[in-house]
């Protein structure tokens, strides 16, 4: 190698050592600039009271409490938010608990799912198996279930896989739900592909519902926690969300004729059988929260990177859908 | 173009046997370039995950496809890369291709922010790792001494899984003093992949083996024919790793055995990918030395008697932490004896003209032999529960180690 090159390659190396820390360190201080500076939305200390209906959900508005669980009042949306010290990737909640699912940044990442009183105050945590993606709670606080999206490395040949667990809130008795019988179309399942997301609880204290998936298929599959059985009811069925009367499932479902998905939210009616396809044109990926018995609550992404938006929509599909509260994630309500 | 062949030993000067001899300089550029390459790649893959869903919003059936689509896409290009670099005569520059392929992707990387957007650049950059991979190892060999093959493959896959085990530590270093610098992670990626690029382009001699050869022998250039690839040694090398591949368990499942039987929790999972690269790093040179003294296909046939004894050790009564560490330290063994050590055999048994088609070969062969007993595998794990598969399989390697011994022997006296 003659000295020319030598010297280039060194040039090249400086530069682009150089260029990638000047990089850095911009975004570095940009991110100390974001993080300390007043939160985008307008806020508030005077969270709303204990028995006041409120809605749960992840703050997305850049500033200050970025990525926090935060609440409102259920009467006034748009209106001031608390934003509390807790960093949550998921959340849900009911009367008596909230559960959130968290990222542990660090030279290793881990994640985690942390238990609290209606009140805020942690009561446990257990750590998750991967990136968390969907969390519930049963109406009654007594069930939770998490759902996390197991990556392997790079190296790892197993693929992708999803670990979804359920088990009392109190003790550490969850149950992985690939233990339980899988039983699809009348026949029981026992491929190795298959994975279970996305849990909502009945009133029962027993009975869940959630989604199952084989061979590049899915099915909306009714559980039983104490019969540890699942049994596929719809196919084509993803991130099931039962109404509070418990009367409709509404779920989202793959219309893409390509390996690209193209979710709609559907609404299944568990008596007729019959199912409705919400007049939303975008792709939804959340599970989506019933506001109440007639209007439905989803998360979309939003403007900017890392900022999201709550939409609703009413459920019997007569309707388009608008905005609900801008710079949010994850909503839950609770009254 | 022949003014670097200072720099190659393996012209035929008359070093032969030199255990004592240095490694070639461009054999340790080469696995610098790997180094690079590896801390580019394996930063972004271990965030991409975590990006796909928290900040682009995508699910998981999103991120299965991705992931798939990593897997597969580079074993079908791979055999493409050995065959031009052989028409060609020109590895370096089909190499250089497949480098600078990932490093354009890695600069689309930073601005694409939708699914299709993200496909395309991951397609672009396993592509580009298929392409480089023959090319590459057919350089390592035309630049080192036939008889330190075994070391020069060692030296290089040393410096390759260092880049793999130190990629996903800067990443969530980056991750953990910026909660959102993704972007920041991809420009980083982005300068390690450029600097591979450049560092292969200036620092790496234009080895031409082909004519090389005829410069050497006064011969005339044997121009590339798909019939060399079926010299008899190299077919048998490549039923060989087919059948060894076939019985050959996915360290995630044997990983999976690890976590149930042990129950350590599962955030500890990605710790055992390190600790087997840690021991394969540490072994790497050890064992290709060794392989380059004591026959390189009788190391690789031990290499898959490590592979059994840690089947064994997976699927024995637990003793604790020590039983899990010994499995990972037979794992660390098996890829240290096998991964470079294939490279190097195939080298040794396919003729110049097609050195870099034949060693795409043998990795391709080995790739969907695993892919397919990754599937079976999976299969047998639910009709038999996970220990009793292992053992099943550990009863096909049982078997097929001594048959394959014999099979090797029968040639080993001239290439090992």
């Amino acid at each position: 190698m003659t000295g020319r090159r030598r010297l280039t390659i060194a040039l090249v190396a400086i530069a682009l050592f150089a260029g990638a820390l000047a990089y850095g360190l911009t975004a570095y201080f940009a991110q100390l600039a974001r993080a300390s500076s007043p939160s985008e939305a307008v806020t508030t200390t005077d969270a709303p009271a204990a028995d006041e209906p409120r809605l749960v959900f992840r703050n997305t508005a850049a500033g200050q409490g970025y990525g926090n669980a935060a609440l409102v009042a259920l009467d006034d949306p748009a209106g001031a938010r608390t934003i509390l010290p807790i960093a949550c990737d998921r959340i849900d909640a009911s009367d008596a608990a909230a559960i959130c699912l968290h990222t542990d940044r660090g030279v290793v990442t881990t994640f985690g799912a942390t238990l609290y009183t209606a009140d805020w105050q942690a009561v446990r945590s257990w750590p998750l198996a991967g990136i968390p993606s969907r969390a519930r709670l049963s109406p009654d606080g007594e069930l939770v279930a998490t759902t996390a999206f197991v990556t392997g490395h790079s190296y790892a040949t197993t693929g992708f896989s999803t670990q979804t667990v359920v088990g009392p809130v109190d003790g550490d008795a969850r149950e992985n739900l690939e233990d339980f019988a899988l039983t699809v179309d009348g026949s029981r399942l026992d491929a190795v592909d298959r994975n279970l997301w996305g849990v909502t609880f009945a009133e029962d204290g027993a009975t869940f519902y959630a989604t199952a998936a084989s061979g590049g298929r899915t099915w909306l599959v009714k559980g039983d926690v104490a019969a540890r059985t699942l049994t596929s009811i719809e196919a084509d069925a993803e991130c099931p969300s039962l109404s509070p009367d418990g009367s409709r499932i509404a779920f989202k479902r793959d219309v893409s004729e390509s390996t690209v998905p193209d979710w709609r939210i559907a609404v299944l009616d568990l008596d007729s059988g019959e199912v409705t396809i919400l007049p939303e044109q975008r792709s939804v990926d959340d599970q989506v929260e019933w506001l109440d018995e007639e209007t439905l609550l989803y998360g979309m992404p939003g403007a900017e990177v890392g900022d999201g938006d709550v939409w609703r929509i009413a459920a019997d599909g007569r309707s388009e859908a608008s905005e609900y509260l801008r710079h949010a994630s994850s909503p839950s309500v609770v009254r | 173009m022949y003014i670097s062949f200072s720099n190659t030993p393996a012209t035929g000067d008359g070093t032969r046997g030199g255990s004592g001899a240095r490694v070639s300089a461009t054999v340790v550029v080469l696995g610098v370039v790997s180094l690079l390459t590896d801390v580019s790649s394996e930063s972004t893959a271990a965030v991409l995950p975590l990006y796909v869903t928290s900040v682009l919003g995508l699910g998981m059936i999103a991120f299965g496809f991705l992931d798939g689509l990593y897997q597969g896409v580079s074993a079908l290009v791979r055999i493409t890369g050995g065959w031009a670099a052989d028409r060609s005569d020109q590895p370096k520059w089909i190499a250089f291709i497949g480098y600078g392929c990932s490093a354009l992707a890695r600069i689309a990387l930073v601005f694409a922010t939708g699914f299709g957007a993200l496909l395309a650049v991951i397609t672009a950059d396993r592509i580009g790792k298929g392409i480089r991979t023959g090319p590459r190892d057919a350089l390592i060999s035309a630049a080192s001494d036939p008889s330190d093959l075994g070391r020069s493959f060692g030296v290089h896959r040393m410096l390759d899984t260092v880049g793999a085990a130190a990629g996903p530590l800067i990443a969530f270093l980056i991750l953990f003093l910026i909660p959102d610098g993704f972007s920041t992670v991809f420009v980083v990626s982005l300068a390690f992949a450029v600097m591979g690029v450049v560092l292969l382009g200036l620092a790496v001699p234009n080895l031409r083996p082909r004519a090389d050869r005829a410069a050497r022998t006064q011969a005339p250039r044997t121009p590339f024919r798909w019939r060399s690839l079926l010299a008899p040694e190299l077919r048998r090398l490549l039923v060989v790793t087919g059948v060894l591949g076939l019985l050959t368990i996915g360290d995630g499942f044997l990983y999976l055995l690890l976590q149930a039987r042990d129950g350590f929790a599962a955030e500890f999972f990605p710790l055992l990918y390190v600790g087997t690269n840690v021991v394969f790093l540490a072994l790497a040179v050890p064992i290709g030395r060794l392989a380059d003294r004591f026959g390189r296909t009788r190391v690789f046939v031990l290499g898959y008697v490590a592979l059994l004894a840690a089947y064994l050790a997976a699927a024995a009564p637990s003793f604790g932490l020590a039983s899990t560490l010994l499995c990972l330290v037979l794992l660390g063994v098996f890829y240290a004896s096998t991964d470079g050590i294939l490279a190097a055999i195939a080298a040794m048994v396919t003729p110049p003209e097609a050195r870099a088609t034949g060693i795409a070969a043998a990795q391709t062969v080995v790739a969907l032999a695993r892919l397919i007993a990754s599937t079976g595998f999976g299969v047998l794990w639910y009709l038999l529960g996970p220990t009793t598969a292992v053992l099943v399989m550990a009863c096909g390697l049982a078997v097929a180690i001594p048959v394959i011994a014999v099979l090797l022997r029968r040639k080993a006296g001239t290439t090992s």
